[in-house]
């Protein structure tokens, strides 16, 4: 790996001003490198991360069948990684003309990680630098350990994809309230409420007393009716408290419970293992993010390449190649999902609906169908509006939000369906459906989407773990559970239990058409699968797993 | 409809016998399927853009799609370290009680004319809570799409053995050799003998001595010999005279100044040459008729290509192996690579395998020389319901081989309990009456690699 010449570095220079009157916005410093083959080699399985912990698996080839980017969120070929300074990778032999066009699509990719909120909490930190450390760490333990830092790498692996991003996120963005109104809070939503149970005339009262001090008594308001408040009801501080402290603890995900409560790694000779817990969690939430704004991402990144690409005077006269090379990048698939081109025609979708004023309540109101075609304020505001969208969406806040049935129409977009044709031994792709509901869930469906599995607390029981699988109509990978939840076992000591769906019975496809003799089948219709379930509760105990139906 | 007149005469011939609607919908099935036993092309150049219909969202990089760079690839050598210290990890790994979790993986498409040469990928899981996304996309794939066309409107049709996407029928996962590594089957063989603990044969070497020797002109002698050996000879002298310095200036060299000592003349002389016999022979049957499509020929194979690279090693690569297809009729092919991707057609007809590898020991005469082992492979599907012509044929093999197996890759939907070839072995006894010679391993078609191998250690043991 090396660093790009001088001459290409002064292209990517210019690009980033040129960008920056665009209106992008990211950190000074980036770094370019050149790969090769063999650089490929040893990056890709560290998902392009130099300097990730090392690890056997990345050395052996992975089975990909099964759910790949379910297992591996993290992106094994990107050009750019979102550290500080942000990192790209470049071909060898590209040509200045592809080097400007890819400049762009990294600096919108960068601009994203950097702005959208969803990525709020690797802004602080270098990861290429807090993985080097990571990587020592775990080497010095090696040498100490041998295979035990492995088993330990990959029981915490087993679990990474669980890891509660989410909370981190909204720790972040949305500090706790102050004390005062949590006081406030408890007192109106449990107290009167839960605890107390007063009736709905009395609580109406107490609201009235509220503002009735607030106002006479302005920032004292709050005290002097919680000095009233203590007087009727003198236990209120007590519980108060102890609700507070009952609360206080932020959920834990499966990984950082264990941390924090498993006695096999409070014993001084296991502590180490925590440390390399915290490794694999670290690693884990630094790519969740971005298999979750995948389709923004790319959209973004190649909206910007081609809006700044056209307008850049310093490479006139490859409009033609770059054309070519666009178009294969962008264009629309007849059959499939391209996040590049979906992403930016939806991105300048929006930007059009925003420039027009379709977003603005006054629209929202019109029912015409004919004044809502016609309908244009020439607002100028979409590209504000699009620069907010990437700061504050996500992959499925995205769809969810923006694509509608005009959206649809205008790109004669379809979900497009498969089906076997026994008579002609062909796979058939069909227009199944161009209806938005259709469209959008299909895209919504083809997301990616953990399940979701927490421990309950509750129902742990002579130090056996309870799982509980919130269930969304997804059965998990029945030959994974068994492994998992070995892992699970070790980290834990003790037996592990998992409580979740699993099908009764599948009825068959009929397959009616292979029996019928010489005459072409007729298509049929397939009827809807009823699937039956059934809650299960796995038990893995002494490395054992046992399951029975509950 | 391409039938064959004889497939043709031959089902006649059995529905007058008398077929029951079951045997006959199944014989119409095979013989419906428009296919023909046409070998898949050499996979094409890993192409990103093969099957980017159907990918995810997900599968899109930067790297490849703007900057059009392929995936790494990696060769059998520098990895070639790092299988054994997988292995042996993985060893380790059971003794600390986890269990194994490196799978010796697909074996992709041997070249073609290079019989030795098959791809192994040791390849492992890491097991997650995850979605399972089969049951929602058994039936009907749904993607996105753009363009014209009316909702129901079929677009576009893609034969299901569409060589691009499937790399042809019988190679396996047609995944292609994006990070493979590449080994010979003798490594195969050694890997699955030490590390699977794959039984070795008992009676090695046993039948006739291993070698014999040849006399030829191979070895070199100075000073006296058969022939000279005039290249060698006149280089001898060069040396010696530029040694001397008779040979001042090379752009003129005068050969009349030269002395040639006794020594510099090289003869060639007869010398004693180690032969080594073969020792043993395997024929590989294999059924491809249309109901193998899909995953039991592929079960098929994979196990085959390990049987093969067991015997390799076993033998010290003295193994020699004869290959032959069979519908209703049997051929023999040349090469592994024939062997291995063939695709599926026509009806089933078992026994004519077996009496083709008959009439080829007789002919041949390999009775004698060789140790000489069977396997078949077959969904188990049979034509010949009863085994009436199968058995005989059997019976005349088990008095020369030293190993019959027959493996049966069952279809998961088969309502039956067992499949034909299933029925009539079991009914003709010769399992229990001969469990040395003969064995038989079924399963299902959706057997994973251990199950293959559990599989070989049932039919070698």
């Amino acid at each position: 790996m090396k660093l790009i010449d001088q001459h290409t570095k002064k292209m990517m220079e210019g690009c980033k001003d040129r960008a920056r009157e665009a209106g992008l916005c990211f950190e000074d410093e980036t770094l370019e490198y050149i790969v090769t083959n063999r650089d490929l080699l040893e990056l890709t399985p560290k998902v392009m991360i130099p300097t990730l912990y090392d690890y056997w698996v990345h050395e052996v080839e992975v089975l990909k069948e099964k759910g790949r980017y379910e297992l591996y969120p993290g992106n094994p070929y990107e050009t750019v990684i979102n550290t500080r300074p942000a990192i790209s990778f470049y071909n060898d032999n590209n040509p200045d003309w592809l080097n400007v066009m890819i400049f762009y699509h990294v600096l919108a990719h960068i601009d994203f990680f950097q702005n959208n909120l969803f990525f709020r909490h690797t802004w602080d930190d270098d990861f290429t630098g807090q993985a080097l450390s990571d990587k020592r760490l775990i080497a010095k333990l090696r040498s100490e350990k041998g295979r035990w830092v492995d088993y330990i790498i990959e029981f915490t692996r087993g679990i990474d994809n669980l890891v509660g991003y989410h909370g981190e996120l909204s720790r972040m963005n949305c500090p706790l309230p102050e004390d005062r109104s949590k006081r406030l809070d408890y007192y109106f939503d449990v107290f009167l409420q839960a605890v107390k149970k007063v009736k709905i005339h009395e609580y109406m009262k107490e609201i009235n007393r509220y503002n009735e001090c607030m106002t006479t008594n302005g920032d004292l308001g709050e005290k002097t009716f919680f000095s009233d408040v203590n007087k009727k009801h003198p236990e209120f501080e007590a519980v108060f408290k102890k609700h507070l402290k009952e609360n206080n603890n932020v959920k834990l995900d499966i990984i950082q419970f264990l941390i924090k409560h498993s006695d096999v790694l409070k014993k001084d000779d296991n502590r180490w293992m925590i440390s390399v817990m915290q490794v694999i969690r670290k690693t884990s939430l630094f790519f969740q993010p971005q298999i979750r704004t995948k389709i923004m991402n790319e959209g973004w990144a190649s909206y910007w390449h081609e809006n700044l690409f056209l307008k850049d005077n310093r490479i006139n006269g490859n409009e033609v190649e770059f054309a070519r090379v666009n178009a294969g990048v962008t264009s629309l698939l007849r059959v499939g999902l391209n996040p590049y081109a979906l992403g930016m025609r939806l991105f300048q979708y929006i930007e059009d609906m925003g420039d027009k004023g379709k977003y603005d309540l006054e629209f929202r109101k019109i029912n015409d169908a004919d004044k809502r075609k016609k309908y244009n304020k020439n607002t100028g505001k979409g590209k504000d509006f699009i620069f907010k969208v990437r700061d504050n969406f996500c992959d499925f806040m995205f769809i969810n939000t923006f694509v509608d049935q005009d959206f649809v129409s205008q790109n004669k977009l379809f979900v497009s369906g498969r089906r076997l044709n026994p008579a002609k031994m062909v796979w058939e792709y069909t227009v199944k459906s161009r209806k938005v509901e259709d469209y959008r869930q299909m895209l919504i469906d083809s997301l990616y989407h953990p399940p979701h599995i927490e421990i309950d607390e509750e129902k742990i029981k002579d130090n056996t773990l309870y799982l509980i699988h919130h269930f969304e109509g997804k059965p998990l990978v029945k030959e994974f559970i068994a492994n998992t939840m070995m892992g699970i076992e070790y980290l834990w000591g003790g037996p592990v239990q998992l409580e979740t769906s699993e099908v009764v019975s599948v009825p068959m496809p009929q397959d009616t058409s292979l029996t019928s003799g010489f005459s072409a089948p007729q298509k049929q219709e397939i009827k809807e699968q009823e699937v039956k379930w059934e809650r299960v509760l796995y038990t893995m105990e002494n490395r054992k797993i046992s399951k029975k139906i509950i | 409809m391409s039938m064959n007149d004889d497939i043709l005469a031959y089902y006649q011939k059995l529905k007058r016998k008398g077929l029951n609607p079951g045997q006959e919908e199944k014989i119409l099935s095979e013989l419906q399927g428009d296919r023909s036993h046409e070998i898949a092309p050499m996979p094409a150049e890993a192409k990103d853009t093969a099957s980017d219909s159907l990918c995810s969202v997900y599968a899109y990089n930067d790297l490849c799609k703007l900057q059009n760079m392929s995936s790494p690839q990696s060769t059998y050598i520098n990895r070639l370290r790092s299988i054994d210290e997988l292995l042996d990890r993985d060893k380790q790994r059971e003794k600390d009680g986890f269990p194994r979790k490196i799978r010796v993986g697909r074996m992709v498409k041997p070249g073609k004319g290079d019989r030795d040469k098959i791809v192994v990928v040791p390849t492992t899981v890491e097991e997650k809570f995850i979605h399972d996304k089969r049951l929602n996309t058994s039936e009907e794939g749904s993607s996105g799409g753009s363009g014209d066309g009316e909702e129901g409107e079929v677009i576009h049709e893609q034969p299901v053995h569409d060589p691009e996407i499937q790399g042809g029928e019988g190679s396996g996962e047609g995944d292609g050799g994006q990070h493979d590594m590449e080994s010979n089957a003798y490594d195969l063989g050694k890997i699955l003998t030490e590390h699977f603990e794959l039984p070795n044969l008992k009676d090695k070497g046993k039948k006739r001595s291993l070698t014999r020797y040849t006399y030829d002109l191979t070895d070199k002698n100075r000073r006296f010999g058969q022939i000279i050996d005039k290249k060698a000879t006149l280089r001898k002298i060069m040396e010696t005279n530029i040694i001397l310095g008779n040979l001042p200036d090379i752009g003129c060299i005068d050969p009349t100044g030269f002395l040639i000592s006794p020594s510099d003349r090289i003869y060639r002389i007869l010398s004693r040459e180690k032969d080594y016999d073969s020792q043993a022979l395997v024929f590989f049957l294999r059924d491809y008729s249309g109901s193998m499509h899909g995953n039991p020929t592929r079960l098929i194979v994979s196990q085959h290509v390990l049987i093969y690279s067991w015997l390799l090693y076993q033998y010290a690569m003295q193994v020699e192996s004869r290959f032959i297809l069979h519908d209703t009729e049997a051929k023999e092919v040349d090469d592994f690579y024939t062997y291995y991707n063939s695709k599926v057609a026509g009806g089933t007809r078992v026994a004519s395998a077996f009496r083709l590898v008959n009439d080829i020991v007789e002919k041949e005469n390999l009775a004698a020389d060789y140790n000489i082992y069977i396997f078949h492979g077959t969904d188990g599907d049979d034509w010949d319901t009863e085994g009436k012509e199968f058995i005989p044929e059997l019976n005349k093999m088990l008095t020369y081989a030293n190993r019959i197996g027959i493996t049966i890759a069952e279809h998961s939907n088969n309502a039956v309990k067992n499949t034909e070839v299933e029925r009539y072995l079991k009914k003709s006894e010769l399992l229990d009456e001969k469990p040395k010679l003969l064995r038989l391993d079924v399963m299902k078609e959706d057997a994973d690699e251990s199950r293959i191998i559990e599989g070989i250690k049932k039919l070698i043991s």
